[in-house]
């Protein structure tokens, strides 16, 4: 979706009588726009009454505020101690493999986005990833694959 | 003939491994044979081996199977599981069953059991019991009671929480606040996400009566981004909850106010840590502040601030529904009442179990877990999350409560247990630490965020087999200045993993030089 300064300053308008707005002003701009736009900074300082320095000190600091656009799919594998112990270095490798990127990278097609995520709290049911916001536990290597390339297909 | 009620549980877990799939199964397969049937997505009963777990309700009690899958389905109804057949996969009757009935559940007493959002469940199981005398309570009697049951912090500090709430209350303040800590970013655990979930009105009703204790008239539920699952179900529950007149402006009838939001963090670990998380509410970096002032002096928008972990408060209904004596008497020395622990990780039998303090270490991993899911020997468990120690066989039977685990250099923390078998590689994991240390601090202070990549460094070294004598030394040194100089317990409890790792499993770390060994 292109830059619209005008949606996101009725955002930001919207979600301003919050009691500490920016988190939720910055969640609902990814959730539009799927990352924050860095020309939405000066107008989410202007509607807070904040410096830009402060606003984009926030935005630069949470992990899940991404400054550039992701794959249209986003998968997510967990690399904590739980699914480490079930053999998380062999998913991350297949999904590797499978798409034909790193860890943090996106398909050059734009189609899938691999990032870490530390623990999404199925370590009962290890190794877990997120695909799009959908759980998936008691992976294998050839499981994992699977999901990849669905995501990309 | 009455629909023949059949559970699937929603909770992510579950769904991770197919709930889904299955619910869909069981309803093509009850309409094409012309079952009559009434699902119900209930939260999980905490046997994680055992999900997808279905159940079937029958006169005498809910009969269970699992772990099914989709294609399992219509084998099942070849089998009569609707009537409780037997199939495979039958576990009898579930409340039976060895792992429930060995729980003592106060906290979890419902989850699994209820449908999450029903509350005529809720109220049918014993929910707003705690609330409801709360309510005929004068303010310092509730903190009286929640300070006599010896409630002390779930999230891993263990400060007795009567004390925070006597704080909070006695501080002058036109408005007050409570915070609920749901960033539960430790692996190994999940009891949190389970009950915003599973029993979402437990923590609404918990919230509440620690508003009417302090006189807050607000809640925040601080939610981490990596459960999406449970911020929905919870932000239903919230608004559920007060259109029923439980949340609002006259709780209950009574007159008071309480009003509840859900946010959601960012992905940032550290917005685990008290302050940071309250810096993040306040739409900041989460950056820790020093204390004092504590937040129950200061704390949201400078504010006297309850801030409990969601455990915590979780508890506290059934310490006003049962009173406080009714809650003490479970446990052993300082550590009163029940802690749910969760069992993780390389382990045949993965779960939360809710007992008393006392059991050990060996009785939950081995006994309850079963060992290994891999089957090979146990050879190390992580308790206490990233910063917790990581235990060696040999001290299996320490007891599960507070002191003990200190006086062995560990934490019980939130009551995460992750279990490796004999491939795991302690100095890797003891690298993983400060990696995780490194991409997670806050950048505050200097022996967190410098302490942490140094520490990399000189593990990447050892594990190289780089002047590993030297390198060990420098590692202690460095660890040491980490602990006592560190702003807040990202960075101080960082070197317990890793000094554990060292102590317990010194051959991991002696390594002969990586170049050498490939010759």
């Amino acid at each position: 979706m292109d830059f619209d300064a005008d949606l996101v300053r009725t955002i930001a308008l919207e979600l301003k009588p919050l009691e500490g707005p920016l988190l939720p002003i910055l969640h609902a701009l990814v959730d539009r726009f799927g990352f924050v736009d860095e020309r939405a900074i000066p107008v989410i300082a202007d509607v807070l009454n904040l410096s830009r320095a402060d606003v984009h000190g926030v935005a630069s600091f949470y992990h899940d505020f991404r400054h550039h656009p992701a794959g249209q799919h986003v998968i997510k594998v967990c690399r904590a101690e739980a699914c480490q112990s079930m053999g998380s270095d062999g998913i991350l490798e297949s999904m590797e493999t499978a798409l034909g990127i790193r860890l943090g990278q996106t398909t050059p097609d734009g189609r899938v986005t691999l990032e870490p995520v530390y623990c999404l709290g199925l370590c009962a049911t290890a190794p877990a990833a997120l695909v799009d916001g959908e759980v998936h536990g008691r992976l294998d290597p050839p499981g994992a694959a699977a999901l990849a390339r669905e995501a990309r297909a | 003939m009455t629909a023949i009620r059949v559970f699937v549980p929603q909770d992510a877990a579950a769904l991770a491994v197919g709930a889904g799939r299955v619910v869909s199964a069981i309803r093509a397969e009850a309409l094409a044979r012309g079952c009559e049937i009434e699902i119900v997505r209930n939260g999980s009963r905490g046997m994680f081996w055992l999900e997808p777990l279905v159940e079937v309700e029958l006169p005498q009690g809910r009969v269970g199977y699992g772990p099914v899958a989709a294609s399992d389905v219509p084998g099942l109804f070849d089998a009569g599981f609707l009537q409780g057949g037997s199939h495979p996969l039958a576990k009898g009757i579930v409340a039976d069953l060895p792992w429930l009935t060995c729980q003592q559940r106060l906290t979890f007493a419902r989850c699994g059991i209820t449908a999450p959002l029903s509350l005529d469940d809720y109220r049918a199981h014993g929910g707003l019991v705690g609330l409801t005398a709360a309510l005929q309570m004068d303010p310092a009697a509730i903190v009286e009671e929640v300070t006599k049951s010896g409630l002390r912090g779930r999230g891993g500090a263990g400060f007795p929480t009567g004390i925070k709430w006597r704080t909070a209350a006695a501080a002058p303040a036109e408005q007050r606040y409570i915070v609920c800590n749901a960033d539960e970013g430790d692996s190994g655990t999940f009891a949190d996400r389970m009950i915003m979930e599973g029993d979402p009105y437990l923590l609404i009703e918990g919230m509440a009566i620690a508003g009417l204790a302090v006189n807050a008239t607000k809640g925040f539920v601080y939610i981490r981004s990596e459960y999406p699952h449970a911020f929905k179900t919870f932000s239903e529950a919230i608004r559920i909850a007060e259109e029923a007149g439980i949340l609002g402006g006259d709780v209950l009838g009574s007159g008071r106010a309480f009003h509840l939001e859900a946010r959601l963090g960012a992905g940032a670990y550290i917005c685990g840590e008290e302050t940071s998380l309250l810096e993040s509410l306040e739409g900041k970096r989460g950056t820790v502040r020093k204390k004092p002032p504590l937040p129950a002096i200061e704390g949201l928008f400078g504010k006297p601030t309850i801030i409990n972990n969601l455990l915590s408060l979780a508890a506290v209904p059934t310490i006003l529904a049962m009173g406080s004596a009714f809650y003490q008497e479970f446990g052993i020395g300082r550590s009163r009442g029940t802690m749910p622990i969760q069992l993780a990780g390389n382990v045949a039998h993965g779960g939360l179990i809710e007992r008393a303090f006392g059991l050990t270490l060996g009785d939950i991993v081995e006994g309850l877990g079963g060992g290994t899911r891999t089957g090979r020997p146990i050879r190390a468990v992580q308790v206490g999350g990233p910063l917790g120690a990581y235990w060696p066989t040999h001290l299996f039977d320490t007891p599960f409560e507070y002191e003990a685990f200190a006086a062995k250099g560990g934490m019980i923390g939130h009551g995460g247990i992750v279990v490796f078998d004999d491939s795991v590689d302690l100095a890797k994991q003891a690298r993983f630490a400060m990696e995780f240390c490194a991409i997670e601090s806050c950048g505050k202070c200097t022996p967190c965020r410098v302490g942490s990549t140094r520490g990399v460094e000189v593990l990447d070294r050892i594990i190289a087999g780089e002047d590993v004598v030297n390198q060990i030394t420098l590692l202690q040194d460095l660890t040491e200045l980490m602990r006592d100089g560190s702003l807040c317990a990202l960075g101080g409890l960082t070197p317990m993993p890793v000094l554990s790792a060292l102590t317990h499993f010194p051959e991991d770390f002696d390594r002969a030089p990586l170049a050498q060994a490939a010759e």
